[in-house]
This record gives structure tokens, sequence and C-alpha cells, in this order.
């Protein structure tokens, strides 16, 4: 008995320490599907684009301020890219309990205001973005749709200037459709860049 | 009275430039962080990396002072790096360290290349910031998270 409940016990602590560290997605590994509530009301998810080839998803929010840096370029991706079959897809990753400011409210009046011309989810629980491990505002995923399913291509930054100041950016999105688009894999994969982390509910 | 007045705006003066000296701000990569800590005087370090622009580090700023203050003479070293791009130097950073009056030893992160210069901190650090590295001789702990000023002594006295 001693040994069924100290085992019970570990299984439990490993769950637990699984869920808190969750690991980051990388390139060649499934992108898992999700169906996440938009700002329109209206539930999306990869079934909602069955022309698409893949999918540029992005952890962002409203408040962070590299997120705020990046917003137009976010917008400029799905412009450019829906028509290409990489329509955009953002989702919240905070708690908005932790971060009130990024409340579904809150994101329906930004989406509105911006005139956000992709789908701006919430992630109730923050279930999605675990299992992305999405770690930071923005925090980018490009998804190609293969044989073998959805598949990670790419995980990181959109681009290599968050200031917004260079002359000489390195597109590392833009790079890695152009790749796909042309039937290669992507030279990058995985770029690191500075955020804001993901809000949570502080652990009792 | 003329005397008097002289005096107190010399005063007020050499006081000023004490206070501004103390908060200095200085530009450091990351060779000269790891020399700091390598062959600096303390037994502990507690690297903390911050933003202006970030709220979480805001709050969790004064518990790394006062960790700073009160654990000094067990030869800690509190070191506030920020990242803050650096065209923010003079325009937000240093006006933010003399307006919260920081007493810890504050720096701007003097690197470009992120793809670089995250993994030689700390390979397992996605870039989110707060993020902290409490070092003692070999011992080291890295946390991508916000503290409370019981989890910042809590893993202050683990090492």
């Amino acid at each position: 008995m001693q040994k069924f409940i100290t085992t019970i016990t570990v299984l439990v602590f490993s769950i637990l320490f699984a869920h808190a560290q969750s690991t980051t997605l990388k390139a060649g590994e499934q992108a898992p599907e999700f169906k996440l509530k938009n700002v329109d009301g209206k539930e999306i998810s990869f079934a909602s684009y069955p022309k698409a080839k893949g999918f540029i998803v992005v952890f962002t929010c409203n408040t962070c301020p590299y997120a705020v840096a990046y917003e137009q370029r976010i917008i400029d991706l799905d412009k450019k890219f829906k028509p290409q079959g990489y329509p955009v897809i953002a989702i919240n990753p905070n708690d908005p309990e932790a971060s009130k400011a990024d409340a579904f409210d809150k994101m329906q009046q930004l989406a509105k205001d911006k005139k956000y011309p992709f789908p701006y989810l919430f992630d109730q629980g923050q279930v999605v973005t675990d299992q992305y491990g999405a770690k930071h505002t923005p925090h980018l995923f490009i998804v190609s749709k293969t044989s073998k399913g959805n598949i990670v291509e790419y995980v990181g930054a959109i681009d290599n200037d968050p200031e917004g100041t260079k002359t000489e950016k390195t597109k590392y999105a833009e790079d890695v459709i152009a790749a796909l688009k042309s039937n290669q894999k992507p030279a990058i994969t995985q770029t690191k860049e500075i955020g804001c982390t993901v809000k949570r509910k502080a652990k009792a | 009275m003329k005397i008097n007045a002289f005096k107190i705006y010399s005063f007020l003066f050499f006081a000023f430039s004490i206070t501004a000296y103390s908060q200095n701000v200085k530009l450091l990569n990351v060779d000269q962080l790891n020399e700091r800590i390598k062959n600096g005087k303390d037994s502990t370090y507690v690297v903390n990396f911050w933003a202006t622009w970030c709220a979480p580090c805001i709050k969790e700023l004064p518990h790394f002072e006062k960790l700073n203050a009160e654990y000094k003479a067990e030869k800690l070293a509190v070191l506030l790096v920020s990242v803050d791009f650096k065209s923010k130097l003079n325009s937000a950073v240093i006006p933010f360290v003399k307006r919260k009056n920081m007493k810890s030893n504050v720096f701007l992160l003097n690197e470009s290349n992120p793809q670089e210069y995250i993994d030689r901190i700390e390979p397992t650090w996605s870039g989110s910031i707060p993020a902290t590295i409490f070092i003692k001789g070999d011992k080291r702990k890295f946390i991508e998270s916000e503290l409370t000023y019981e989890q910042l002594l809590t893993e202050y006295k683990k090492l």
C-alpha cells in the first residue's frame, strides 16, 4: 500500500511538473489541433481553413510592448501570406485574471480598433499555450499541412528587429514561408528573442 | 543670509552629484558579466534580467533591492541587467533607476544578437523576462518567471 501511494505521489508530481515546465515544440513535431473562441464569438481551428497550405500561429497579446511593436508586422504577414495559403492565427496566451488588460472583451476591442484581418483567439485555461509551449509574446510557430498532418516548421521570432530600426532585417517568418512554398525545408527553424513572459495566475 | 543660501545650494549640488554617481548604469556584455561573477569578491550572485517596459519585472525589482540590502553582509551581490534597447539607456533606463532610487548594481546588456547571447547566458532560456540566475560557486539555478520576495529568499537560502 505504501509503495502504491508513493508511486501515485510521484506520478502526480511528475504530471504537475511536466505541466509547469511545458517544453516548446520544435520543427518536425506535430502541431496540436485546437478549437478556440475568436473575438467574433466563432470557434476557429485548422479545419476552418480547408484550402490553407499552412499556418502562421502567433501567440501574442494586447499588453506586451514587444507584441505591440510587432502588431503591424503581424497584420502585414496575414495580408501578404493569407492569399498565398498561409493565414495568421493569433492566440492570446495570457490568463485574464493575471493580466486584466488581456481579458476577452479587451481582445475584442483591440481587434476591432486595429481591424485585425486574422482571428484573435482566447485560450481558456492556457491549454493550447502549454501544448505548444509558448513562453513569451510574441512567440511564432509556422506550421505546414503535409500528408503526415500539421507539422511545425519554425519556432521563434518574426524578424531580428524588435525595435524596428534596422535597415537590413532578417525576416525569419517570410524566409520560412518562401522556403516552404518552393517545397524546401527552411534554413533557420528556430530563433530566440526577448519578450514578455506568458502571464499566469499566481500559484496558491 | 546670502552665504546660507549659497551653502544650501552647494550642499544640494554635492548631494545630487553623489546620488547621480551611485546610480550609474554601465553597459555590460556577456563576457563581462561572466568575468564579474568569476572574479568578484562576493560569494553569491543573483542576476536578474529585466526591462523598463516589463511590468512584472518592475513589480519584482523592489524584492531584489530588499534582498540586496538585507543580505549584503553575507557577501551577496545582486546584479540587475536590463535588456532594454541600447538606444534607451539615457532616455529610459537611467531616468528609471534614478526615479526608483535603486541601490543595487544596474547594468544595460551590451549585446545585439539575441540568437547568440540568450543561449550564452542560459541555454534553457526562451528569452522571456523576468528571468533570474542564482549562482554560488558551482551551484547554479535559473528561473524564468516572476518571483515574490518569499520565493526569492527561499531560492537564495537554498544555494
